[in-house]
Formats: C-alpha cells, structure tokens, sequence
C-alpha cells in the first residue's frame, strides 16, 4: 500500500452535549483511490467527514495530511490544503448563476467588480477538463437534481480539491444519474485526485470502491480491500448481524376499495399541470407503491390524498367519503395516518417529549383525560409499550424527541401513526435515512398493517424497499402515472428506470386496467 | 378638486417630491442592504434619528456643516454598529435588538438635547450649520425641468449617486455577491469559506451608514435644526419601500420615490382647507394602501398562473 495522504489517527469526538460521536476512530487515505465509509446511521460518518473537512474539531486525536500534523479550524483551512466536499444538501445559492456559484468567494476581479466573463471562462475549462458538462449562465435554481450536482463537484475542484469528500451522493440521483457520476469519479481518480465516498448503499460502495472503512456506533470496524470482502460481510460489520433485504410477504386477500382518486388535475404556480388527471384506487390489505423520480408529483400526491391540496377537477374518497375541503382532524377520523417525508418538520414536534409526540394525534378522545386533566400515567404506559415494541433507543418516554437519532425518531412516528388501527395509510420515504435495522423494523410493521387490512400507499425513493413492499407498483413521470405493475418484485431496477426518466411509458389503458378504475 | 390640480401641477410640488424622497431612499437603500444579507434592519429610524441630532450637535460645535454631517454618519455606523454587535457576537433576537436601538434613540437623543441646550423639543438655541445646496449649471436655465432638477440639497443628489451605487455593488462586485449569497443561502456561503459573520457586520454598518446620511438630511436640509422624533416613522417607511421593491435596488428606489410623493402630496395639500390631522395621515395611508396593492397583484399573478388553461 502507499504511503497515506491523509491520515486520521486515534480520532474522538464528544460533543458538548456529551454524546460520544467518534471514539478512537482510525481512518487512513491512500493516494488515488476511492475509500468507501460505510456505516449505518449515527455510527459516526458525518462527524468523521466534519473533522476532516474542518467543520468540527476532534477532541482528542492528530489528523496528518503526507505526513505532517495539521490542523484544521475551519473548511477554509481544510479547502486551503485540498480537501474538498460534497455536502448532502447542496451548498448552492439558488439564485446565481452556475458561474457565480463557482467563483463565490474567490471571485475573480476587473477593478473593483467581479469578472464575469472570466468566472465563465474558468467554469468551462473544468467542466471540460472533468467531463462534467453545465451551462455557467444557467441559474443553478433550473438545474436539475444530477447537475446541482456536478456543479458541487466542480465548486471544490476549482478552489484546488485534491482530496474529494462525497457525502451520500447518489441519495438524490435516478440509476442512470448513477452511473453517470460513478464514470465521472473514476475519471478523477485516472487525474489523480482521491475520493471518499459515504455511503451505505453497498451495490454502489463494491461497484466503484477500491477500499472500505466501516463504522459502527462510533468505532471503526475495518478496513478492506474491496475484492476481498463480502456484501454480506460489510452487512455483518455494519449492523452487527445478517441484514435479510427479502421479506416474506403473505398471500393476502384484497378487499374492498378504500382509497378513490379520480381524475385528480392540479397546476403549480407556473401553471403546470403537476397532476394530470391521475386514477388510483386502493383496496383494504393492499401495498400501492409509487415510484419515481422526485418532484415528479408525489408529494401533490400526497397533499391530495391527505386532503391538504384543494383539485381544479376530480375527486378524493376514503371509504366512500370525499375529503375534498375537509380538515385534517377529520380527515384522520376516517382511520386515515400519514407518514411524512420530513419527520423532523412534519413528522415531529421536536423540542415536545416521546410521550407528547406520541399522543399529538389521540389526545383529544375522552379515554385520555377525566375532568379536563391528561391521564398522564395511562400516557406514559402507551408510550413505554411502544418504545419497547419498536426498540427506539432513548433514556424515556419524556426524553425530548429531537435529541433521538433519525431511525429512532422515525420509529416514534411510525409508531404513532400505525397504533391507531389505521384504514388507510399513507408511508412517504418512511426509512429515507434511517439505518438498516430501522428501516427493517419498520417494513415489518408496515407488513403487519397490510395483513390486518390496512389500505398503504408507499412512495419512496428507495427502489428495493418499494419493488420489495408493493403489491402493486405505480411510476409516475411528470404529474401522471406512466406505468403499473402487478408483480414489482419482478422487475428490474434498471427497467424501472427507464419509466422514472420518461424514455418508456405503457399505455394509458393498460394502466387504468391495472387500477381496476 | 381645481384646487387640488393647481397644487400637484407645479414645478414646486415636483421639486418638493425629490426633497421629501431623499431621507426615505437613504434609508430604504440602507434597509435593502441589511435584507439581502439576511439582517432585517428595524433600527433604521433610531438611527437616523441619532445622526440627526449627531449632525446638528457636531456642526454647531465645530462650526461646519461637513464635519456635522461626518459627525451624523459616525453615529448612524456606530448606532449599527451597536445592533450588529448584540445580534451577531451575542446572538441577542434581531427585532429585540431594533427595538432596544430604536427606544434609545428615541429617549437618549432628547437627553443629550437636554442636557446640552436645556431644551427637551428643539434644537434651536443651538447654530448649528446646513448642508449646501447646489445650483446645476446649463440645466438650471431649461425651463420646468431646471427648477425641478436644480437646486436641490447637496444630500439629495448624493441619495440618487447611492442608489445607483448600491445597484452597482450588489450586482457587480464581490462583497455584493457575498452580501447576496449570505442573505441567500448561509450555509453556502459559510461552505466555500466565506466569512459570514464579516460580510453580515459589513452590511449592517453599511446600512446604518446610509440612514445615517437619511437622518443628516432630516436636520441640515429638510430642517435646518433638530426636533424631537423629527424622522417621524420615516424608518418604518424605507422598511416598506424596501419590501414592496422586492428587495432590489431599482424596485427600492422607485417605491421610495412613490413614498416620497405622498408624502409631499400631504405637505402641499396642507394649503388647501382639508383639517390638517387628516392630511398628515396621507404617507402612512400609502403605506398601507400600496402594501395591499403589491400584494393583490402578487396573489392575482399567481392564481392566474394557477388558472391558466393548458
């Protein structure tokens, strides 16, 4: 092996609220090469790539960089010495130019304004040099989700990156965007440049890895070479057991419709039909899955089904009730639960405790409260049961939500919102973020739902839960469904793929027949 | 209503709209800076309000109107200076800080008047000195646009400079594009190495720097003496102008100009036998009334998006 460019010896990291993110962390970086870090959530990547990149400063322990001790107080440092990084959520102002982003900061000069002609000039020459192609005059607001992208890449290439830091970066791509950045990284490796990449999708980690370091609960776990090590031993070291990605599904028997969307239409602001007269029926112990890439109209789907978003025409039933204008206190007293996408905006009050997060949804029935006072205890019984049955990992039912992590905080919500005997479920990204073992528990219990009849309408991102979960499987593009298939878990992801881009679509007919609509 | 029209047709009611505009642009100029660095500046009238008396005090005691006036702007950035201090070293809630910098201008500046002159209302007892006014050669001979254009306050024309000042830097030059950035998206900024804090301490003194120049005009132009809260919600005024001018430099600057005109409007309608408590009402009403206005036609622009037919 060569020697080490950077090296990150006898790292920890605590936290001033005392929680031990890193605890004698080893990480070492060869020239060249692609290292992988994997580990599932809260095992301590981000805080690791933060240290690296001078967002956090270890508490203990010496990062060297070619062999010299450096220290690194802040990203300026940290991109002063060639280390630069792809944050999650891009860094990008929406309102400049592809160019201006590039140059923000180190702008270059012609007296005293910035020289646009040169930010241009200079943004071209590296998208050519690096084969990753944008429009420097595009304003990065129109850019689509693959070319913010790109354009992040390219931000750290130009202030000098030599070593690249990507942070779950194919979280937000469609599979062909994928691949497409999996040939642009290895042409930076072929220039020389080195790459760590945080994932825990393990397909891509053994497609374009040549070493993986894996961490668990704050610790390393190993370092490999990619050729000599197992998915299923990374899975093993990762979670500490064998992760099973198959699930054993029941035969179930589908009822009657519970949901009804018909010919659903919507516009956005700009006049867009972002739903465009969408059918969908739902019936008593049925997984719908949608799939697609996002933006496509989901989440108008789901404002739609949730009663939240008002249509120019069409209608929305729940058991033959429509919701149309109706509340949303209502709308849950019809057996309706929702799983939203952002459990740290929507999902949870986060400064409220487990318990009130808990009850939120019920407190108003006369069994939770005797002559205007909450039944605390009876409270705190319900919420115990639930964080054993959920195994979410927190001091008590009184510990303030926002301090769990991700996966605990989304068991919480699954928890509250699948307790209630629903009728119809709506689970959108229900395990974006949340480690194995949690996203696990909580396919388990939507499984649990469908098997006591419950109506779910899954929409995910993640492919192999959603192929995996349906029974039925939707994929839209554009505001309409373009595909529907009845057996999901036959179908290829790269087939998959071609409908969430728009290049295949079925016929119109054969997809309302599908629907039974 | 002939009246009326005899009033607003006049080069003097013209003039008088580019006199009355001038504190409100500074100051809208100084709140459009703060804003797009993500600071909304509520202390703008308190710090006018203090380079006015700053002004008046200063050239009066060292006998020229320019060391006032430097004197006035020292305030204003120091007032800014102040709010930016508690609010980004101390983290103390922006609206806390407006507030606390507005009520002690308010109070502080009748203090000081009183301790120094022995007068709680005016400044009169002091000779303080005011600011030139300039003659334009050529264009004061044109007739109507000279009388109008011409003769003006030497801050007057210097508002119209900054405007198109503050239009350049926000758009051509770095700090602009760092301003706009930070206001925009902090954590980008912060990313790339931007100094946030820096760039926002920058753009409140700015700020304060322009409102100081708005209050300096209020008591070395517009009066010639200081009066207890003689900027009068002018603060308040450049805040909405700001926001109804989305935020831009020449939105700001024609919204400004719109305040400006009402407000002269209740100063010449004062001519005219309409009770004057009424009158005095019309720049606030213009406020309120052009907020609404902005708004109908943001919301309409937006449902006839929603209803276009496809």
């Amino acid at each position: 092996m060569a020697e080490a460019l950077l090296d990150m010896r006898n790292i920890t990291k605590v936290y001033p609220n005392g929680v031990v993110a890193n605890q004698d962390v080893n990480f070492s970086l060869a020239e060249g090469e692609i290292h992988a870090v994997a580990g599932e959530n809260g095992a301590g990547k981000s805080t690791l790539m933060k240290m690296m990149f001078g967002m956090e400063e270890p508490s203990r322990g010496d990062i060297y960089l070619r062999g010299s001790k450096i220290r690194l107080n802040s990203p300026q440092d940290a991109i002063r010495m060639g280390i630069g990084m792809v944050h999650q959520h891009f860094m990008l102002v929406p309102s400049f130019t592809v160019a201006e982003n590039m140059v923000l900061g180190m702008e270059p000069r012609k007296g005293i304004a910035i020289n646009y002609s040169e930010a241009v000039r200079l943004t071209k020459e590296y998208a050519t040099k690096y084969n990753l192609h944008v429009d420097p005059t595009e304003k990065v607001e129109n850019l689509s989700v693959g070319m913010k992208q790109k354009v992040e890449i390219l931000k750290a290439l130009v202030r000098g990156a030599n070593i690249l830091i990507l942070d779950e970066p194919t979280a937000v791509l469609t599979p062909q965007e994928t691949d497409e950045l999996f040939d642009q990284l290895k042409l930076l490796k072929e220039k020389g440049h080195t790459i760590v990449f945080i994932s825990h999708k393990l397909k891509e980690v053994k497609a374009i890895c040549d070493r993986i370091t894996i961490m668990r609960s704050g610790r390393t776990e190993g370092v490999f070479d990619m050729q000599q090590v197992s998915e299923q031993e990374i899975t093993r070291l990762m979670v500490g057991r064998d992760v099973v990605l198959k699930y054993e599904k029941e035969a179930n028997s589908i009822g009657k419709p519970v949901l009804r969307v018909k010919d659903f239409t919507v516009c956005s602001k700009e006049g867009k039909r972002v739903l465009n007269h969408i059918q969908l029926s739902i019936s008593e112990g049925e997984i719908v899955g949608v799939a697609g890439v996002e933006g496509n109209g989901q989440s108008q789907l789901v404002d739609a089904v949730v009663g939240k978003l008002k249509g120019e025409s069409g209608s929305v039933e729940v058991g033959n009730v429509p919701i149309g204008g109706m509340d949303i206190e209502s709308v849950r007293g019809l057996g309706v639960s929702y799983i939203p996408e952002d459990r740290m905006r929507q999902g949870t009050a986060k400064e409220a405790s487990i318990l009130d997060n808990i009850i939120s949804t019920r407190f108003k029935g006369k069994e939770w409260s005797k002559l205007g006072f909450f039944k605390r205890s009876k409270m705190l019984e319900l919420t115990e049961e639930y964080i054993k049955k959920f195994q979410i990992k927190t001091s008590g039912p009184n510990q303030e939500i926002g301090m769990l992590s991700g996966g605990n905080m989304q068991k919480v919500v699954v928890a509250r919102e699948g307790s209630t005997e629903p009728k119809f479920l709506i689970a959108e990204q229900p395990t974006r973020g949340v480690d194995v073992g949690a996203a696990q528990l909580i396919h388990h219990n939507l499984l649990e739902l469908r098997s006591k009849g419950c109506a779910i309408l899954l929409i995910s991102a993640d492919l192999n839960e959603i192929l995996e979960l349906s029974d039925k499987l939707l994929v839209m593009y554009e505001g309409e469904f373009v595909a529907c298939f009845d057996h999901p878990s036959e179908i290829s992801e790269q087939e998959l793929g071609l409908y969430m881009l728009g290049i295949n679509r079925q016929e119109q007919g054969d997809i309302r027949r599908g629907m039974h609509v | 209503m002939h009246d009326f029209f005899a009033v607003i047709l006049t080069t003097d009611f013209a003039y008088s709209v580019l006199r009355v505009t001038t504190p409100i642009l500074f100051a809208a100029l100084g709140a459009l800076i703060s804003n797009r660095a993500g600071i909304v500046n509520i202390g703008l009238e308190g710090i006018m309000l203090t380079s006015a008396l700053m002004g008046v005090l200063i050239s009066a005691y060292t006998g020229s109107a320019w060391v006032g006036l430097l004197g006035a702007a020292l305030g204003g950035v120091l007032m800014a200076g102040m709010l930016a201090f508690f609010t980004l070293q101390f983290k103390t809630h922006l609206i806390l800080g407006g507030i606390a910098i507005n009520a002690f201008a308010a109070g502080g500046t009748i203090f000081v008047l009183y301790m120094l002159t022995g007068d709680k209302g005016t400044s009169s007892s002091l000779s303080s000195k005011v600011l030139p006014s300039i003659d334009i050669p050529l264009i004061k001979d044109i007739p109507v646009l000279g009388p109008i254009i011409s003769g003006h306050h030497v801050l007057t024309y210097m508002s119209i400079i900054a405007a198109i000042v503050v239009y350049y830097m926000l758009k051509r030059t770095p700090l602009g594009l760092q301003i706009r950035a930070v206001g925009e998206n902090i954590h980008a900024a912060e990313s790339v190495g931007i100094k946030v804090k820096k760039v926002q301490y920058i753009a409140l003194l700015l700020s304060g720097l322009f409102a100081s120049l708005g209050g300096a005009y209020m008591s070395m132009g517009y009066l010639s003496l200081f009066t207890r809260n003689m900027t009068a919600g002018r603060g308040w005024i450049a805040l909405a102008a700001e926001s109804m001018g989305r935020s831009t430099a020449v939105g700001t600057t024609v919204t400004s100009f719109l305040f400006g005109f009402a407000q002269a409007l209740s100063n010449a309608l004062q001519l005219l036998k309409i009770p004057a408590e009424l009158i005095s009402t019309v720049p606030y009403v213009a406020t309120v009334l052009g907020l609404v206005f902005y708004s109908i036609s943001v919301s309409r622009k937006a449902n006839k998006l929603m209803n276009k037919p496809k």
